[in-house]
């Protein structure tokens, strides 16, 4: 049995992947939830973010955050674009997640192409630092990407619930035809909704070269774990992925303190077959 | 034509595998090894998605399973060879059928759950190998295997293992879609629910299907694991394996048995003259390059346009229909054949029905009416299967039928039309009326059927459409669509959910006089309806329903006149 500082340090570790769980899933919530697309290369974008912000700022000397200014709106615009095609051409769900997936593959190719297959990390001030709270240690990059995924989750939430463009926006998401009966200009709401998802994708992408080795290969270890997140947290659920990431991140974090490390991969998707089973019964 | 078909499979395979015994350089066999094992994966997984558009993104884990076992079990126990590769086979379709049985029970989002689902496991699988000593993370070497010598060279042995097994991959894929089970799983492509109250056994069939595809890569994955004689993890379960099988898939055509194979020749030749190179990013990028395309523009692949089925031709001699079975027990008319006793759904705490207790008479003409949001569907709902009660029984010719499912109900004689008609969009109307004739109360032959399915077209008016697919069709067509793939099964107990709404007067007297020739025949009917004056003039009992309570029940004309009745409809007056 580890000792109590390594249980505590571990449920501490498992909150800040639990937010970057978050932060990846919540756009793929919302995309999948609420415009029916699945969009696979949501991690291929946050990688694609992960090395801009390794260019911009390990080579070119931005600070970290900054970059995200040009980052956000960047990958926003993508979001538009990858809307437009989609309706352009009538993709539904599954052609949508097959298309994505070949994005992925091109985005990874891609990446490796301009920065090798290589693992890169990122050396920054936020990424060494770390605040000590008694016996235990946060680090400054963990505590930036929770404060990111709090912010987005609990924005996105309360724009949903309590202004008139979330108000429209559910309604689109639940009948897009009808919504569009009653004024409400669904086209534009979906781009603005694509490109946000995106946006967050971009976000997610600088959190990550924040605390991680980056390589195009890991685009793929991350997928089924965000999965089970967002299908856990229910889809188009803002608040979902930061309460199913953190309770995944958390149980990850105490099964390696108590087991191998290798194992940590099956805690999630126990947890997704799990709730898939007691959600059959209840259908 | 169709019936050559294996024929020809058979004899081009053999030419394709004889090439194992000219003495090729083993350059060429080698490639063409490798074209054998993708027109295996791809086949193999196209059997349930292409089929019935359940994407898999697992078939690496179960082609993973597969090198695994036979690593396992020829390398570590000493097992033959040849014979580990049936066992790889059973071990990649037990672990298909445990997923598919966990995610074929699901009802909403179903398709998009299973392909991640299927994703998760190859992680969950290799997180598995990787740290037991099925692998241990040092990877397996199978140097102490041998291959028995089946032909000069051993790389010509390994072409000809793998060229039999793509045989049998595309003759099984050629058998499923010719059958009866290829038929269901179409279905399943276009209205799983439909097909599960028209008498297709879903479950059953998607996870047979589901366990063959995964069988059939098991077997290529433990050749294949003999072939590089060194395998990891990392190899073994990558995305490549997922990626490069839709691919192959979309771009011949999932709907066709063949089409996979095209794609497979296809994109092997692509991969390997960029991966020969120095490049084989490119070759990656490429595959994505060419998804994307064939997704937006081809989204029926190669085949899809060439494989436009044949006009079905009335056949000439037609056999006279024959008597309804409900006709034979037609002297007992007015016996109950349906009891339904406290009848209770709800959804999401609203009730939708609340302890419904009704009798359904042989041979009568039930009208269920009441207003918006009664409870008439939810009825005809729980008593076809499509949701589950809360509570209560139906006896139906004295079975208790509450609880099974809904293709068992099916077979049990029931038969209902859904208000928003749900033909098979990629099935011409024939096809879509012979189908419950196969599956259904009747059972039919696919032979048998089709001439039913003529005998119904007539009654319904729709014999010159038979070769139109149901997109073609009017409102009012695919109305009568929907009626005859009801009657086709020749059921006792026919729920009509709303058969006149949306239709022109002189349609719904078209309409009323055919619900009276669907009695004549010896049915039951139950039908629910708004347009007042059709229930009055063709039903024998009418049944109200209000705030999911049956208030009344009776002569038509004088339950019309109760107070509760006249207040249900238009509000309370005295309120």
């Amino acid at each position: 049995m580890p000792s109590p500082a390594i249980i505590g340090q571990s449920l501490i570790s498992g909150t800040f992947i639990g937010a970057l769980y978050a932060l990846l899933g919540l756009g793929l919530s919302l995309s999948w939830g609420m415009l029916r697309q699945i969009n696979l290369a949501h991690f291929a974008l946050a990688f694609l973010g992960a090395y801009l912000t390794y260019q911009l700022s390990g080579v070119g000397g931005m600070d970290p955050l900054l970059t995200l200014l040009l980052i956000a709106p960047a990958f926003f615009l993508l979001g538009v674009g990858m809307h437009w095609v989609f309706v352009r051409f009538a993709v539904g769900p599954l052609g949508s997640l097959l298309a994505t997936f070949g994005l992925t593959v091109i985005i990874e190719s891609v990446i490796q192409w301009i920065w090798t297959a290589d693992f890169l990390k990122l050396e920054s001030p936020y990424g060494s630092a770390s605040l000590r709270v008694g016996i235990f240690y946060l680090p400054v990059a963990g505590l930036i990407t929770l404060a990111a995924a709090a912010a987005l989750c609990f924005g996105t939430w309360a724009v949903l619930r309590y202004t008139d463009l979330g108000r429209a926006m559910r309604a689109a998401a639940e009948d897009g035809p009808m919504a569009a009966a009653f004024g409400v200009n669904v086209n534009a709401l979906s781009r603005l909704l694509s490109g946000f998802a995106s946006a967050c994708a971009g976000v997610a992408g600088v959190a990550l070269a924040l605390s991680y080795t980056l390589a195009p290969s890991q685009i793929y270890a991350w997928i089924g774990v965000i999965f089970a997140v967002v299908m856990i947290g229910g889809l188009g659920k803002p608040l979902g992925p930061l309460i199913a990431g953190l309770v995944i991140g958390v149980s990850e974090a105490v099964t390696m303190a108590l087991t191998a490390p290798a194992w940590a991969p099956v805690v999630s998707f126990s947890l997704l077959i799990l709730v898939l089973l007691a959600r059959a019964r209840n259908i | 034509m169709r019936l050559a078909s294996p024929v020809w499979i058979a004899a081009a395979g053999a030419a394709f595998a004889a090439l194992a015994f000219v003495r090729l350089p083993a350059f060429y066999d080698s490639f063409l090894y490798l074209l054998a094992l993708w027109i295996v994966l791809a086949t193999s997984w196209n059997i349930l998605s292409g089929y019935s558009g359940y994407i898999s993104f697992g078939h690496g884990a179960f082609y993973g399973a597969g090198m695994y076992a036979t690593a396992t079990l020829a390398g570590a126990h000493g097992v033959p060879f040849l014979l580990s590769l049936p066992l790889a086979g059973l071990a990649a379709a037990a672990l298909g059928a445990a997923v598919g049985a966990v995610a074929f029970r699901l009802r909403r989002l179903r398709g998009e759950l299973f392909a991640l689902l299927t994703l998760a496991v190859t992680f969950v699988l290799a997180t598995i190998v990787l740290n037991t000593p099925l692998d241990g993370g040092q990877g397996v070497y199978l140097n102490s295997v041998t291959l028995p010598n089946l032909t000069p060279s051993p790389s010509a042995s390994f072409y000809l293992l793998m060229a039999l097994a793509a045989v049998v991959t595309v003759l099984l894929a050629w058998w499923v879609r010719a059958s009866k089970l290829g038929l269901g799983l179409f279905a399943i492509h276009d209205d799983e629910d439909a097909a599960e109250v028209l008498g297709v056994p879903t479950f059953r069939y998607k996870l047979a299907a589901f366990a063959l595809g995964c069988a059939l890569a098991g077997v290529a994955g433990g050749i294949h694991a003999l072939f590089i004689s060194y395998i990891t993890v990392g190899e073994t379960f990558s995305i490549l394996v997922p990626l490069s099988v839709v691919l192959m898939s979309v771009l011949g055509g999932s709907r066709h048995w063949l089409g996979p194979a095209i794609g497979a020749v296809f994109i092997t030749a692509l991969l390997y003259a960029f991966t020969a190179g120095d490049y084989p990013v490119l070759g990656r990028a490429a595959v994505g390059l060419i998804l994307i395309p064939v997704i937006l523009f081809l989204p029926e692949g190669v085949l899809g346009r060439l494989g436009r089925r044949r006009a079905a031709l009335r056949p000439a001699e037609e056999r006279a229909a024959g008597p309804h079975p409900a006709r034979a027990s037609g002297s007992d008319s007015g016996s109950p054949i349906c009891a339904i006793r406290g009848l209770a759904k709800s959804f999401s705490g609203l009730r939708a029905l609340d302890g419904v207790d009704l009798d359904l008479r042989r041979g009568e003409i039930l009208a269920l009416v009441g207003p918006n949001g009664s409870g008439k569907s939810t009825l005809i709902n729980l008593i076809s299967g499509h949701y589950r009660m809360d509570a209560g029984s139906v006896l139906f010719d004295g079975r208790e039928i509450a609880g099974l499912d809904a293709h068992r109900i099916a077979h049990s004689g029931i038969a209902r039309t859904y208000q928003i008609p749900r033909p098979f969009a990629h099935m011409s109307v024939l096809e879509n009326v012979a189908l419950p004739a196969r599956f259904g109360h009747s059972a039919l032959g696919s032979a048998d059927a089709e001439r039913e399915a003529w005998h119904w077209l007539d009654f319904a008016g729709l014999a010159a459409k038979a070769n139109a697919l149901p997109g073609e069709l009017t409102l009012h067509e695919r109305k009568f669509l929907e009626l005859a793939r009801a009657l086709v099964s020749r059921p006792s107990l026919i729920f009509l959910d709303e058969v006149l709404s949306g239709l022109a007067p002189a349609e719904i007297e078209q309409a009323v006089a055919t619900i009276r020739r669907i009695r004549e025949l010896g049915a039951t009917i139950v039908f629910v309806e708004h347009v007042m004056h059709a229930v009055m003039q063709v039903a024998d009992r009418i049944a109200v329903l209000n705030h999911g309570q049956l208030i009344a029940e009776g002569d038509p004309r004088e339950v019309m006149r109760r107070p509760e009745v006249v207040a249900a409809y238009l509000g309370r007056a005295d309120a």
